[in-house]
């Protein structure tokens, strides 16, 4: 009997490392999009805050394209 | 098409029936987070999974048969193994979905293929490490690596998010969800659909209908496809309760993470080799998203009737398949006996299953833990699990459950 212990060990690794990346990148976005709740409440601007929420937003899209060519594959 | 058998037909519905119960079954697996965070509506989510089953039973050409390759010997298979083997897998859907507890719909019917083949060829036919390794180790394995990963992005995204609230957060959380429950779907229907195409095939190729070797024509890919989007859009809502409310309360950030995880384990384990369980994956997902928030928890007593539920698939599958082929090894009338009584029990199930309705309209009803399985459930669970705690525990701590606890299974079914 063998057993894949490098295949298992690096589909643990990987996911982990996927998954906290992808929801804190996602976490961030969401925060940034929050800050520019606060600010337009307040009349001001948060360009920067709402930049780089797109920024994360367009990272997780494109890990979801990836995933989505992984499945066709 | 042509010199199509009457056993070649039966088993070609069957494998669809097959395919229909793996839908309903597995609906949970993308959705249940969905719906029970309110992300959306129960009726459009298992409308969208539905669809997505469908694009995904035809993305890829490849077929994924790893179920009709490798764990048993393919020469000499005869369509009637296959046909048991599709029973005792049915069965067990219907059983595990009465109860309303996730299971593996590969394992059932792996162990459907392993209990039909020895029935028919001995235990010499069964290759015993591809068990382990193919089973056995991804059973363990998935819920700790999709639960560790839920249970770490949970802690980060509550920690991050502190300041993440109002409309933005609240409408961020709800895509996030949709997205990777989107593509758990989209995975499924490529995997599954898949799985009751090589199934199909081998029967057409064991019956002499298609050269070895051939790809599953087309009309096979198209009714794979579509009784796998029946069946999810119908919806498991007895399991996308257990999942969604019985093992943990969940909140939006909770299913998002939870999601995320399990989608991810999913696709690295496919493409990296070492193939695990959606719903072993799922479930891990969910516990460890509940275990990641402060002042969350996991209901064991739920979970520890999942996991014997998962102990149990395998054999007891393995069980009624190894006698429905016996019955079918009297001949033609054994195997129109074993027809009926599936008709029937399945038939059967369904009437229990009226007892307490559990549909779109009451899947997110669950308050109190204990009073869950109220009649029927335990009523059955009883049928199905070994009897006392003492027994539980010992089935919990060692996966493949001996024999003398599966026949229970067997009379109730």
């Amino acid at each position: 009997m063998k057993i894949d212990w490098a295949a298992l060990g690096s589909v643990f690794g990987v996911s982990l490392v996927v998954t906290v990346a992808l929801v804190a990148l996602f976490t961030l976005g969401i925060s940034g999009l929050s800050r520019r709740e606060r600010a337009a409440a307040q009349g001001q601007s948060a360009a920067l805050a709402v930049t780089g929420a797109y920024a994360c937003f367009a990272a997780c899209a494109a890990a979801v394209a990836y995933g989505i060519y992984l499945i066709m594959a | 098409m042509e010199s199509f058998s009457l056993i070649l037909a039966i088993v070609v519905v069957t494998a669809l029936a097959f395919d229909f119960t793996n839908g309903f079954h597995d609906t949970a697996n993308a959705m249940a987070t969905t719906i029970s965070t309110g992300a959306l509506k129960p009726k459009v989510a298992v409308a969208m999974s539905a669809v997505l089953n469908l694009v995904g039973a035809f993305l890829s050409v490849e077929v994924a048969n790893t179920i009709s390759k490798g764990l048993v010997d393919e020469a000499g298979i005869r369509p009637e193994v296959i046909f048991a083997a599709l029973v005792g897998a049915i069965l067990w859907n219907l059983l595990t979905w009465l109860v309303g507890l996730p299971s593996s719909s590969s394992h059932a019917l792996m162990g459907g293929l392993i209990g039909a083949t020895v029935a028919s060829a001995g235990f010499g036919a069964v290759h015993g490490d591809v068990l382990v390794t193919k089973v056995l180790i991804p059973a363990i394995a998935a819920p700790l690596v999709a639960g560790l990963a839920a249970m770490l992005a949970t802690r980060l995204t509550y920690r991050m998010g502190k300041k993440a609230n109002g409309k933005a957060a609240e409408k961020g959380y709800r895509a996030g969800q949709i997205a990777s429950a989107g593509l758990v779907s989209l995975a499924h229907g490529t995997n599954d659909a898949q799985k009751t195409m090589g199934i199909i095939t081998l029967a057409l190729v064991a019956g002499g209908t298609l050269a070895p070797d051939s790809d599953p024509p087309m009309w096979v890919i198209l009714s794979a496809g579509i009784a796998i989007a029946l069946g999810t859009y119908l919806g498991g809502w007895r399991i996308i309760r257990t999942m969604g409310k019985g093992l943990t309360d969940l909140q939006p950030q909770q299913g998002f993470a939870a999601q995320t995880s399990a989608a991810t384990v999913i696709l690295a384990s496919s493409h990296l080799g070492f193939s695990l369980s959606t719903t072993h994956s799922v479930s891990g997902s969910v516990m460890g998203a509940g275990l990641g928030r402060k002042g969350g928890v996991v209901r064991w007593s739920t979970a520890t009737r999942m996991f014997v539920a998962w102990g149990l698939t395998l054999p007891a599958a393995a069980l009624v398949a190894a006698l429905a082929e016996w019955v079918c090894g009297f001949g033609s009338w054994g195997t129109a006996v074993v027809a009926v009584f599936l008709v029937s029990s399945s038939a059967a199930i369904w009437k229990i299953s009226r007892r307490e309705v559990v549909d779109h309209t009451n899947v997110n009803d669950h308050d109190v833990p204990g009073e869950e399985p109220s009649g029927v459930v335990t009523q059955a669970m009883a049928a199905v699990s070994p009897p006392p705690a003492g027994a539980v525990t010992e089935e919990f701590a060692t996966i493949p459950a001996p024999a003398d606890t599966a026949p229970p299974a067997k009379t109730t079914v």
